[in-house]
């Protein structure tokens, strides 16, 4: 009946808009809950780290000047690709995730309404973080939020897409470029991800997605002069997360620290603020 | 090779002997270019590497906007680049617009050569009074190396007699400086081309010969870089004299810079690996270096937040 020859995958990393293999050449396979070979993915390096960093440094540039209509636009717009794939995600999560059919649809649908949720907050967190200042001199004094630049990510290790979306859309939306490093076991969401983003207006750089160890990767992100954060959600070993916040301390780095929250509740703007700086104005007004 | 029996001056015997040398292989030379260049190297050849790559750069600003601020500050940079670490070597030459010399030797002293491009750069197009005077002026402002523009439209329309007279009266009216011979390849169409224009230009009195301008859309490539430097290799076995080398533009990684030490190991010999017989006609190229070598002694990957803009 079926006689068709199988279409086996060997997925790639996506830095700049583009699916580069690994520098190193190296892949790794990916298994479902049940251990059953799903896919290859790539194991990127500490090189693929390098170049990911130097994407998103370039990409940051145009990302950070453009509108925050214009990047929550671009949010809604991959929440609108990944609508038309839901079915595709779905059936990633619930591989990867050894969840149920109505378990999997929810993380994806709250995955969807997670991007929207930042894109809504693209042209509103200003207003919310920013102030004008009462200051004891003739001066109008401005609090206004900035983007931190190019910032590292670990992703959740369990919670592969809905963890993914929320550890990545409060990083961009504020005008950040982010170099993600995917969940190890669980890479297939992810890479399904960037299949989105590669086709969803979002201009290369500002988010590049690495599959493979981040016991291997995360301490070159973590110690790297051009990155300017680093979110360390997915690290589930202390030891390394303890070392990663060392090697980040060289560079003076903001560190935001492992974190297993229920990715399911409605974040509040603590990662999104956690990602800005506040550039102070004095503006003096005669008198 | 043949050899050279008479002063080969006028356009018939240099198209004899220019349209005599061998045709280049270009798949060839392509192919070797690449395969030279994913050559594996490991961590003490590239510091070495590095570090003399540093030393061939001519650091380079010719644009319209230049100010006598901009060329100090890039004389500074030229002979300390790496400010937080004292053993980074200084770079073989600043090179600037005639105009600027004066300004660039005030700052470099006797430390650096101060390479001055002349003659109607970058087009050539102009008289050869005009083109003297401009060398003239550049020497007498201070340059020791003087980077000349070869005419493109004459050595295109086959008038190599013309091109010939005018390089031997630049390098009369260079004096003490050294000349380098711009060939622009990328305005040269093919690797014949620009074979017949390095020997053109080596038998002319070339002291240098360099791929481009930077100003037109393609300059150096590894494939022209290899044809220039087997000319430098035949004209030292003919003639005994060492010609240098020097890719322009384009080149703006350390990663490039690299293969390129590569390829002139591999074509012209060990000999020519020396700011002396080989340059990097580069502006953006040393800060990756910098950044590179950054790396190398702190063991972390370092941002252009660590390197002085320029």
């Amino acid at each position: 009946m079926n006689d068709r020859v199988a279409v086996r995958k060997t997925y790639k990393l996506f830095i700049g808009g583009a699916f580069p293999r690994s520098e190193s050449g190296r892949t790794y396979g990916v298994h479902d809950a049940k251990e059953k070979f799903l896919a290859n993915a790539a194991k990127g390096s500490r090189k693929d780290a390098r170049d990911a960093a130097l994407a998103a440094r370039a990409g940051f540039a145009g990302w950070s000047a453009a509108t925050a209509y214009n990047r929550g636009q671009v949010l809604y717009r991959v929440a609108e690709v990944m609508e038309g794939r839901r079915e595709q995600f779905i059936a990633d999560v619930q591989a990867a995730e050894g969840l149920g059919d109505k378990k999997s649809a929810r993380v994806v649908d709250t995955s969807i309404d997670r991007l929207v949720w930042y894109a809504g907050w693209a042209d509103k967190y200003a207003q919310v973080l920013g102030n004008t200042n009462p200051v004891a001199g003739p001066y109008f004094n401005f609090a206004i939020p900035e983007p931190t630049g190019v910032v590292a990510a670990i992703a959740p290790q369990d919670s592969s897409l809905l963890g993914l979306v929320s550890v990545i859309a409060p990083i961009v939306v504020t005008g950040n470029t982010v170099v993600v490093v995917a969940s190890t076991r669980r890479p297939i969401p992810a890479i399904t991800l960037t299949e989105v983003l590669a086709t969803a207006d979002l201009p290369p750089g500002v988010v590049n997605v690495l599959t493979g160890d981040p016991a291997e990767i995360a301490p070159w992100l973590a110690s790297h002069g051009d990155v300017n954060a680093i979110d360390l959600t997915g690290v589930t070993n202390q030891d390394l997360a303890k070392q990663l916040e060392i090697e980040a301390a060289g560079t003076v780095k903001r560190v935001r620290r492992p974190a297993q929250p229920n990715w399911l509740a409605t974040p509040d703007l603590g990662r999104l603020t956690f990602f800005i700086e506040t550039k102070t104005v004095w503006h003096p007004i005669g008198a | 090779m043949r050899t050279i029996a008479e002063p080969l001056t006028t356009t018939s015997a240099l198209r004899e002997f220019l349209h005599g040398l061998p045709g280049v292989d270009e798949v060839g030379i392509k192919a070797r270019a690449t395969a030279l260049g994913t050559r594996s190297i490991k961590n003490d050849s590239k510091s070495w590497a590095i570090d003399m790559a540093i030393r061939m750069v001519d650091l380079t600003t010719l644009e319209g906007m230049d100010t006598p601020g901009k060329v100090r500050a890039m004389c500074a940079k030229a002979l300390r680049p790496d400010p937080t670490d004292p053993t980074a070597p200084s770079v073989a030459a600043v090179c600037v617009y005639g105009d600027m010399a004066p300004v660039a030797r005030a700052v470099v002293g006797d430390n650096l050569h101060v390479a001055a491009v002349a003659t109607a750069f970058p087009s050539g197009r102009a008289s050869i009074e005009v083109k003297l005077r401009d060398v003239r002026d550049a020497v007498a402002g201070g340059a020791d190396e003087i980077d000349m523009v070869i005419d493109r439209g004459a050595f295109l329309a086959g008038n190599y007699g013309l091109v010939h007279e005018q390089i031997v009266a630049v390098k009369a009216a260079c004096g003490l400086a050294h000349l380098k011979v711009i060939l622009e390849t990328g305005e040269l169409r093919t690797l014949d081309n620009v074979r017949r224009a390095s020997w053109l230009a080596m038998l002319a009195g070339a002291d240098f010969i360099k791929t481009s301008t930077g100003k037109v859309p393609v300059a150096a490539t590894p494939a022209v870089t290899i044809v220039m430097l087997q000319a430098v290799r035949d004209y030292c076995a003919l003639t005994g004299s060492q010609i240098g080398v020097k890719p322009a533009g384009g080149i703006r990684t350390s990663k490039d810079a690299i293969k390129y030490l590569v390829l002139v190991k591999e074509t012209a010999g060990e000999a020519w690996l020396t700011p002396d017989l080989f340059r990097f006609g580069a502006s953006t190229l040393l800060n990756d270096l910098l950044m590179q070598r950054q790396r190398m002694a702190v063991g972390h990957y370092s941002g252009p937040d660590y390197v002085t803009i320029d």
